[in-house]
């Protein structure tokens, strides 16, 4: 075992989690509890199921900008679908997630057969999901749900908040996809090399669509969980929510040019920076405040990585 | 992109051809305000009102101002997400100065010197400690919004002395937003295209190891580059902050989006290499037409993000469309 691989971005990472842990559980004697740490998980759950699909997109050298606008898209369809179309809850909440999903595959199919960079085709559909969703809704909320549906957001299973199973379920899923199956190592050489994966045969333009359609149903079902948690429908759910996502990312160790990215890296981002949001909250720091820390934490955490691994960087 | 570079080069051939290959964008943007124009005064004259010309045209000039900072960033190569955010901290340090008794030119400077700053610490991060631009400026994103609301607690300025409202003023009928965007366009697009440094941004976009090759010092133009943006983002700031009686210390939501999106529709290529700021300015300018042209013709404004995302993509699929051929023939 070499010193690099002994310093490789997880490792650092994981030790930064333990270092916040037990900072942040000296501020406050509510922090390593096993109360808040289940109500953190249930707060995790929308930005997390984005962000695991989001690894896979980053892998492939690409972005997802669209996921906050495809979040709140799905949200006003559920509403709409059930109060005004009139379809009972069930089907409206898949047809919403089919139209989610929907929206990832345009994504895909933007991006993978007309060859528009990524950036630019989900700002524009970044634009146009939310568009759609503004003008669908024309500002209106829905409410008023039936009480089964709040299980999903506010209830529990066994003890753990119900969307915290799906989110493990899909966590362990993800990283045993990108980890240990050919689907994951044609993800990785679609990002290292685009060429190099074509001319080796490997599906590139369907494995974008797929990932694409998968970032979009994974921002669907966080619309539904939050919809779900918050007992309303608007059309401005999840602005923002995609820099977060692609924050945890990066922070996991993922390079942004592709090629580089684990799930576990992505987890460990995620709990680093709910763990400082909640526990300097506790700690009495304003949320803004957490903000700031956040950016900085991201900017020198990939400063610190970059100095181990100068080489395989450039 | 070496394709793409490679079209360019072979479009020297013809004068026209390579008029309309390089400046085909603008054209079309041009050529669709225009018929936004003709269209709905033809349904609404009141449309061609000067006065509702000069608010369309001067409500969006601050981000053209700051959408051709944005333009050199991306042709560089590099991305700047915390422009929108930068803008706020800008405008809330520019309306606190004024509060606090400085002399108004002072209030009005010293946004463009703080933002230069700003991101001359971002651009040496980016140049010399080889971070992806979009990962610095993502991090700034939190430290300048999440700080801003820190310190001002969400409050609004108020009390601003009266000739502090710069962008209420006109000369010669003319708003001077509008004055300060199209000076500014006209000055930075004929420095981009006709001195050393101007040229250089091209270089380093199009391929930054042959820019280092040919004697470029690629990571000081780089810190350059995102001073000369900040600084810009302090001119719009100028522009954004003077307009209203308050500042409030939020931005329009998605700001930044907004900048990136003016500079991409106006032909700018998200790969580096291309593009002007005129482009982007009257991609700004059509992104307000738009939304007066929804108010002219009695359509919900919860449909206008919808439109413009529309044309982005149209836009963007368009100009695909058109290198591709482009490419074909110089093949051939």
């Amino acid at each position: 075992m070499t010193l690099r691989k002994v310093f490789r971005h997880e490792t650092i990472l994981a030790l930064l989690v333990v270092i916040a842990l037990i900072a942040l559980d000296r501020q406050s004697d509510n922090f390593l509890t096993l109360d808040n740490i289940l109500n953190q998980g249930r707060l995790m759950t929308e930005v997390g199921l984005i962000a695991i699909i989001m690894t896979f997109v980053i892998v492939t050298g690409g972005i997802d900008l669209s996921v906050g606008s495809i979040l709140g898209l799905t949200a006003i369809l559920i509403g709409v679908f059930w109060e005004n179309v009139g379809l009972p809850l069930p089907v409206a909440i898949g047809a919403g997630l089919v139209a989610g999903t929907f929206a990832g595959f345009v994504n895909g199919i933007i991006i993978a057969r007309f060859r528009v960079p990524a950036l630019i085709a989900t700002l524009g559909t970044l634009a146009l999901y939310r568009g759609i969703a503004e003008g669908v809704s024309q500002a209106r909320s829905v409410r008023g749900y039936p009480e089964w549906f709040y299980v999903l957001g506010q209830g529990e299973v066994l003890g753990v908040p119900t969307q915290l199973w799906l989110l493990g379920l899909v966590a362990i899923t993800a990283a045993i996809v990108l980890g240990y199956t050919t689907w994951g190592r044609t993800t990785y050489a679609v990002g290292s090399n685009e060429v190099a994966a074509r001319f080796s045969g490997l599906p590139v333009d369907w494995t974008k669509i797929a990932i694409y359609s998968a970032s979009g149903f994974a921002a669907a079902c966080a619309g539904a969980i939050f919809v779900s948690r918050v007992s309303t429908t608007r059309s401005d759910m999840g602005t923002g929510i995609e820099l977060d996502a692609i924050t945890a990312v990066v922070l996991g160790g993922a390079s942004i040019f592709g090629g580089r990215g684990t799930i576990i890296g992505t987890l460990l981002g995620l709990i680093l920076i709910q763990a400082l949001k909640n526990g300097l909250s506790l700690a009495g720091v304003k949320s803004d405040g957490t903000v700031v820390l956040i950016g900085a934490v991201l900017i020198l955490t990939i400063l610190l990585s970059n100095l181990f691994h100068r080489d395989t960087n450039r | 992109m070496s394709d793409e570079n490679a079209s360019r080069f072979r479009a020297r051939r013809s004068a026209p051809a390579r008029f309309l290959s390089t400046y085909g964008q603008e054209i079309i943007i041009a050529a669709v305000i225009l018929l936004l124009f003709v269209l709905v005064s033809s349904i609404n004259p009141r449309f061609l009102g000067a006065n509702n010309l000069n608010t369309i045209i001067s409500g969006n000039a601050y981000i053209a101002v700051a959408a051709i900072g944005m333009s050199m960033i991306i042709i560089t190569g590099n991305i700047d997400v915390s422009v929108g955010a930068l803008i706020g901290v800008l405008a809330t340090i520019s309306g606190t100065l004024a509060v606090a008794g400085y002399p108004v030119w002072f209030a009005w400077t010293a946004p463009i010197l703080i933002g230069a700053a700003i991101n001359g610490i971002v651009g040496a991060l980016v140049a010399y400690g080889r971070l992806p631009s979009i990962v610095v400026t993502l991090g700034m994103l939190s430290i300048l919004r999440g700080g801003l609301v820190t310190v001002t607690g969400g409050a609004w300025i108020n009390d601003l002395p009266p000739d502090f409202h710069f962008a209420q003023q006109r000369l010669i009928g003319i708003p001077a937003p509008i004055w300060v965007m199209v000076i500014l366009t006209v000055l930075a697009f004929l420095w981009m295209r006709h001195t050393a440094f101007g040229r250089s941004l091209y270089a380093i976009g199009g391929n930054a190891e042959a820019a280092r090759a040919s004697g470029i010092p690629v990571e000081r133009r780089i810190v350059q580059v995102f001073m000369i943006h900040g600084a810009f983002a302090g001119l719009a700031t100028l522009l954004f902050a003077t307009q209203l009686r308050i500042i409030q210390s939020t931005v329009p939501p998605n700001l930044e989006l907004t900048i990136i999106t003016a500079s991409v529709i106006g032909g700018v290529s998200i790969l580096g290499g291309t593009g002007t700021v005129i482009g982007s300015t009257l991609a700004a300018i059509l992104f307000s037409t738009i939304g007066a042209a929804m108010i002219f013709l009695n359509i919900s404004p919860y449909w206008l993000r919808a439109v413009i995302g529309v044309l982005i993509l149209v836009t963007v699929l368009v100009d695909m469309q058109r290198r591709t051929r482009e490419i074909r023939k110089a093949k051939r």
